[in-house]
């Protein structure tokens, strides 16, 4: 009985982070441009009621402006780390089945994307996609799916290697039946939760570029753009531009880890021990 | 001895070729990348020095080789870059392997800070939570690891620079210092004096991981086998970790961190960054707002043969240390 | 030797051992893995303690040097010397007084020369006598200079029993020491014991090789899901059926090869799933209705002793 109740009380925590997630991300979708427009009567307000966050330079609420920005960081985060884990599956699976040759051109891809540091290579991609928001999406795809590619490549050969698998093969059955009525129940889940587990770093990477200034253009909200600009006017005291944006980040990637962990424990509670 | 030289040299010569060949494609992406950028360079470069005529402006396109064709145009890098010559960065005005050279060494002293003092400081940690398992300094400790690798660099950064340089006034703030300014008017006390809060924030960054390595590697070696019959014989708790644990944990943390040397990298491109530190990191990162493509291929293939060097010094580690690979070896 | 053959050297009455189990991530329940055992070993006799595997025999040995894994709790007594062996005591005794000699090469630090390990941590180290023992092994002189995963098995047998003849213990618990050896090696390895108790030192032999064991100790154990059934002279065993006391002792025996081969019904329960009664009963061609509901008292029969009802 108690390990019902233990079950379902993660369940219900995972889907009460889920709705706080989604909140945020509506907030932030819904909130009109109006409400974060410049107000020059109101400029460098430290923290109130009327402005939880404050206000920057140019009399915006950086609550809201918070907010908003969370939503393009969350929207960069979830399409780049869809991206990446799409080709993680794509390019696990091929080094799993494929020739030896193929195995160890992947594995070598896979040590070249690892030589160059992230944060440069991502930069590259920008600066070659000419900035925005393509070179942000690509360049934090490219970067994140290689552990997920070899979690995948690792199961996937696993699978292979099962008798069941094998049987279904002497009897005829094609790959494509394979692949979809045994491989792909096992991937799915991996899938997800490599998916979910990859969403906080994709937006600590967005928020990194946008702050060095190759990701999204100025007049987005993104959080790396808020904290750049805190950057400007941290030396005459306004630490509420960059402390409470900051934490929302921090707050936002802690809750989506930990909502990946969950989810893994629902998923697979043998593995997910320690 | 002789056989530990010829391991030695096996390894490096296998990781040699790896090296080169990876390097020439990293310097082919990254040729390829810059080659697609919508930025013009010539344009750039010319904004630069103020207006030319359409005679100058044909004699810098010839120079750079802008009408060849882009498989040309690589080899023809690629042969300066193999003499040595990275070309003229467009932002400094100065050869990119001189300020690659210059940079490096302030870069290397930040990360090197850095890195030891998380090295030291995770493994520290991780001991200290691998000999408490599931106790309560294992788990505040761990909860502070997670917590950690959930904020980014550049923030943490801020809250530093904005806690103690701005409330406490300890510091200075980074951009104080102008980023061109000369070498030659710093001081060893004001270098250190900038070098310090950026490089704790770097350390900050990366002895998390480090730090629950090791507690993990403790933990498996303390429930091992071996350290129960030591127990048996009458081994304490300090002498356990002494004679088993530190013999057993050690090599693998030290490989782990010669093998992160890409986040250090990366790590260090923010931190800069957030402290106008003069480093190479800073120096990219300009490249790449300014359209400066020599340097920024300088520094992208820099930081690549930076991350192998690591890598294999890694490998070296394990492959003349540890007895067991030592023996499969052979 | 001035030790009373009579005074037993280590006395373990009504042990129970349990650990606490996680249930995948999310549950905790409690495990008894040993319970009820009783065993008294004395000065100059091999005390062979037999059973199948699963039935919680090595974890004894942990449970009287005192290092069970955290866990873990214990209840009953134990007494060494006549004193009671606490805590503080078995850390005082650990690697001193009693000794123990693991059951393979894997409780060896494998990034540890093997001359150093065996040496043991105390200062001074005793090199020189442990190069006289490693002559009398046999063992060549540049095995100390090994790492564990160089030696053979019969290397590491050797390297791990002397460093329990390296200590002046006068209790030396031997785990499973037996597995892996061809046969000349395992004789070898018991004629050691043997020499070992006729120095005045008390031996546990824990093995799951009942043969060897009766041929070699001079009283055997019968242990079963976590409890010792009967304790007996090894003489008795070597008899037969009619000689011994327990339902459970007798049916191992005619499970020997040589004496038919004939198998127990049913499987040894699993800690965690334990019957009521008696451990055996479900198993028991004798069980009663007393059998399934209480667990029998230990009874001295002719001169050995049973846990059981009937058993005569």
């Amino acid at each position: 009985m108690r390990k019902l109740n233990r079950r379902t009380r993660v369940l219900l925590l995972t889907i009460l982070m889920a709705l706080i997630l989604i909140a945020t991300y509506a907030a932030g979708i819904l909130i009109p441009e109006s409400a974060v427009e410049a107000d020059f009567m109101a400029t460098k307000q430290p923290p109130s009621l009327a402005h939880p966050f404050g206000t920057d330079s140019l009399g915006r609420d950086l609550f809201l402006r918070t907010l908003k920005g969370m939503s393009v960081s969350m929207t960069v985060g979830i399409v780049a780390s869809c991206i990446s884990a799409v080709v993680a599956v794509l390019i696990g699976i091929a080094a799993a089945t494929g020739s030896k040759r193929v195995d160890g051109c992947i594995n070598w891809v896979i040590d070249l994307v690892m030589g160059v540091p992230h944060t440069i290579l991502i930069i590259l991609i920008s600066f070659a996609l000419g900035r925005g928001l393509k070179g942000l999406l690509v360049g934090v795809a490219v970067t994140h799916w290689t552990s997920l590619a070899r979690v995948i490549r690792g199961e996937v050969m696993q699978l292979r290697s099962q008798q069941y698998i094998a049987v279904s093969r002497r009897f005829g059955k094609s790959s494509g039946w394979i692949l979809t009525n045994h491989l792909l129940p096992h991937l799915v889940p991996q899938f997800f939760v490599g998916l979910v587990l990859m969403f906080p770093h994709a937006i600590l990477h967005e928020a990194s570029i946008s702050f060095l200034g190759f990701g999204l253009p100025p007049e987005q909200p993104a959080i790396g753009i808020i904290l750049a600009e805190s950057m400007k006017y941290i030396s005459s005291g306004m630490w509420w531009t960059a402390v409470f944006p900051g934490l929302t980040l921090v707050l936002i990637v802690l809750l989506v880890d930990r909502l990946g962990d969950n989810l893994r424990m629902i998923i697979d509670p043998y593995s997910a021990q320690e | 001895m002789k056989g530990i030289f010829g391991r030695l040299g096996r390894i490096f010569l296998t990781y040699g070729f790896k090296i080169i060949t990876l390097l020439l494609a990293v310097s082919i992406i990254a040729f390829v990348l810059v080659t697609l950028s919508p930025v013009d360079p010539v344009q750039q470069y010319i904004m630069g020095i103020g207006p030319v005529s359409d005679e100058q402006r044909a004699q810098i396109e010839d120079y750079w080789g802008v009408n060849e064709p882009p498989v040309e145009r690589y080899f023809s890098w690629l042969n300066s870059l193999l003499h040595g010559d990275l070309g003229t960065s467009l932002l400094y005005r100065r050869p990119v392997a001189e300020i690659i050279g210059q940079r490096f060494v302030n870069s290397l002293a930040l990360m090197l800070c850095a890195w030891v003092f998380s090295g030291v400081i995770g493994f520290l940690l991780g001991c200290v939570m691998g000999m408490n398992q599931n106790r309560w300094p294992d788990k505040v400790l761990k909860k502070i690891c997670y917590l950690l690798s959930s904020v980014p660099t550049f923030w943490l950064g801020l809250v530093l620079l904005l806690l103690f340089s701005v409330v406490l006034g300890w510091f200075p703030i980074g951009f104080s210092s102008p980023i061109g300014i000369l070498d030659s008017d710093v001081t060893i006390w004001q270098r250190l004096h900038h070098l310090i809060l950026p490089a704790f924030t770097l350390s900050l960054m990366s002895f998390a991981n480090i730090a629950l390595h090791t507690r993990q590697k403790l933990v498996d070696v303390m429930n091992s086998e071996y350290v129960l019959f030591a127990r048996a014989r009458g081994e304490g708790k300090w002498t356990l970790l002494r004679r088993h644990g530190l013999r057993n944990i050690l090599l693998p943390a030290l490989t782990l961190q010669f093998a992160s040397f890409a986040e250090l990298f990366g790590g260090s491109v923010m931190a800069e960054n957030v402290f106008s530190y003069p480093g190479l990191g800073s120096a990219v990162a300009a490249a790449g707002l300014n359209s400066d493509v020599p340097l920024l291929l300088g520094v992208t293939l820099f930081s690549a043969l930076f991350v192998c060097v690591g890598n294999m010094i890694a490998n070296l580690l394990y492959g003349v240390v540890d007895p067991q690979i030592r023996e499969v070896e052979k | 030797m001035n030790q009373n053959v009579n005074t037993p050297l280590l006395e373990v009455s009504d042990l129970s051992v349990s650990f606490r189990m996680y249930d995948g991530a999310l549950e905790q329940r409690d495990l008894q893995v040993i319970s009820s055992l009783s065993l008294t070993v004395y000065p100059g006799e091999i005390l062979a303690i037999a059973g199948s595997s699963g039935s919680g025999k090595s974890l004894l040995a942990s449970a009287i040097l005192g290092i069970l894994p955290g866990n873990a709790t214990t209840g009953g007594s134990l007494r060494y010397n006549g004193e009671a062996l606490t805590p503080e005591r078995q850390k005082q005794l650990r690697g001193t007084e009693i000794a123990l000699v693991p059951q393979s090469v894997a409780y060896l630090d494998p990034l540890m020369q093997v001359g150093k390990q065996v040496d043991g941590h105390r200062k001074p180290r005793p090199t020189e006598k442990r190069r006289g023992l490693f002559r009398r092994f046999g063992l060549p002189e540049k095995t100390e200079k090994l790492y564990p995963f160089q030696l053979s098995g019969g290397m590491a047998r050797r390297a791990l029993v002397s460093t329990a003849l390296l200590t002046d213990a006068r209790l030396i618990i031997a785990d499973e020491p037996t597995p892996g050896m061809s046969l000349d090696q395992a004789l070898e390895a018991l004629k050691l014991f043997r020499e070992m108790a006729d120095e005045g030192r008390a031996v546990v032999l824990i093995t799951h090789d009942i043969d060897l064991a009766f041929a070699f100790a001079d009283r055997v154990a019968v242990f079963y899901a976590g409890t010792t059934v009967e304790t007996a002279p090894a003489q008795d065993f070597r008899q037969g059926p009619e000689a011994l006391r327990h339902p459970y002792s007798k049916a191992l025996w005619n499970a020997l090869p040589q004496n038919g081969f004939t198998p127990i019904a049913g499987f040894q329960p699993y800690a965690g799933n334990l019957p009521q009664g008696c451990l055996f009963a479900p198993r028991c061609p004798y069980a009663t209705e007393e059998c399934h509901t209480t667990v029998p008292p230990m009874r001295q029969v002719r001169g050995g002793e049973v846990r059981c009802y009937h058993g005569a």
